[in-house]
């Protein structure tokens, strides 16, 4: 996966807007939004932080400015360092799908931070702050803590495509308290635009799915797709 | 061994006890095993005492809810500030142990837990 080919494959499936999410890394947002220039795709940076109890929450951010500082507080708060063997290379590219760096950090691995301090480091920095894959076994909030702790200010939950937001409004009722989206966590191209989510917004841009995930000024959520 | 109480896995164990130390009579009928707390929710016993290495708040209600005996923090850490006040709260038994899951386990399965 890299930027140009992520870029073409959300023009493909005619997507509007992409998020770029590393495992607890925003080093290849950068370059996807410069390959994404004149194309029409808007591309939200962030990264998909592992808090101490495993669970994944997305951080989505106005700009990298954000996302860059989120990313170094996390880098400060990740042991171990990455094993080229075991786990493979972990890339950084440049928007001409050059490859510009080999991170060291262990990014498959979890922060110290526990859920309450990653979705406070997200909001702290003016982020929005998903609830990865919440149907899930492994990763999701419900698998690890069971239920969402009172007083946790996400903004959304996110499905996989694995169910649809009927079922896990059944199976998971405090999905009915949130914004519920679904997206591919596409971790290859052909996974790009198998999930994703029909939102009603004046024009694709970060701002506008704020107020969306808000059901604010008109905004909102329309539904969540998945491709068979 | 008749009847199994938690002050004798905290003697035995050499457990700390964080919250709920008023309540180290209460029984112990059996153990669980788990770090996701919804297969905690879904497959514990009443009564249990429930090993875990989770810290968030979250592990009281999973115990309130299923009415277990009380929560063993393995592996010498030490549950957040927030879950121990939650503990007292609620009436909650929360413990530490120095030793990883699976010594703690087979210290309580040589008790006689679960047996």
């Amino acid at each position: 996966m890299t930027p140009r080919a992520i870029v073409r494959s959300a023009i493909r499936k005619g997507l509007s807007m992409i998020g770029i999410c590393d495992h607890n890394s925003s080093r290849n947002s950068e370059a996807t939004i410069r390959a994404a220039e004149g194309t029409g795709i808007v591309v939200i940076p962030g990264l998909e932080i592992t808090s101490s109890e495993e669970v994944h929450i997305l951080g989505l951010f106005p700009s990298m400015k954000e996302a860059q500082l989120v990313q170094d507080h996390v880098y400060g708060h990740l042991p171990g360092v990455n094993d080229e063997e075991a786990i493979g290379y972990q890339v950084v590219v440049d928007e001409f799908d050059m490859v510009d760096d080999l991170d060291q950090a262990l990014l498959i691995g979890a922060t110290t931070l526990n859920i309450q301090k990653v979705v406070n480091l997200i909001r702290d920095h003016h982020g929005i702050a998903v609830a990865s894959h919440v149907d899930r076994s492994g990763f999701g909030l419900f698998s690890q803590l069971g239920f969402i702790p009172d007083g946790l200010q996400l903004d959304a939950l996110e499905i996989s495509k694995l169910t649809d937001s009927d079922s896990a409004r059944e199976k998971f009722s405090q999905c009915t308290d949130y914004a519920l989206i679904s997206s591919s966590d596409a971790h290859s191209l052909a996974d790009v635009g198998t999930a994703f989510t029909e939102v009603e917004m004046s024009e694709a841009s970060f701002d506008e799915l704020r107020l969306a995930f808000k059901s604010s000024h008109g905004r909102r959520i329309v539904r969540t797709c998945r491709l068979a | 061994m008749s009847e199994i109480k938690l002050v004798d896995l905290v003697q035995a164990l050499d457990l700390t006890v964080s919250a709920g130390a008023q309540d180290l009579e209460k029984p112990v009928a059996g153990g669980y095993a788990s770090d996701l707390l919804s297969d905690v929710i879904a497959n514990s016993k009443e009564g249990d005492v429930w090993l875990t290495l989770q810290l968030h708040q979250n592990i009281v209600a999973v115990a309130f809810l299923n009415n277990l005996a009380g929560i063993i923090i393995v592996n010498g850490r030490k549950p957040e500030e927030a879950t121990v006040q939650k503990a007292q709260d609620q009436g909650v038994v929360v413990m530490c142990s120095a030793y990883p899951t699976y010594e703690v386990a087979g210290r309580l399965y040589q008790l006689g837990v679960g047996r």
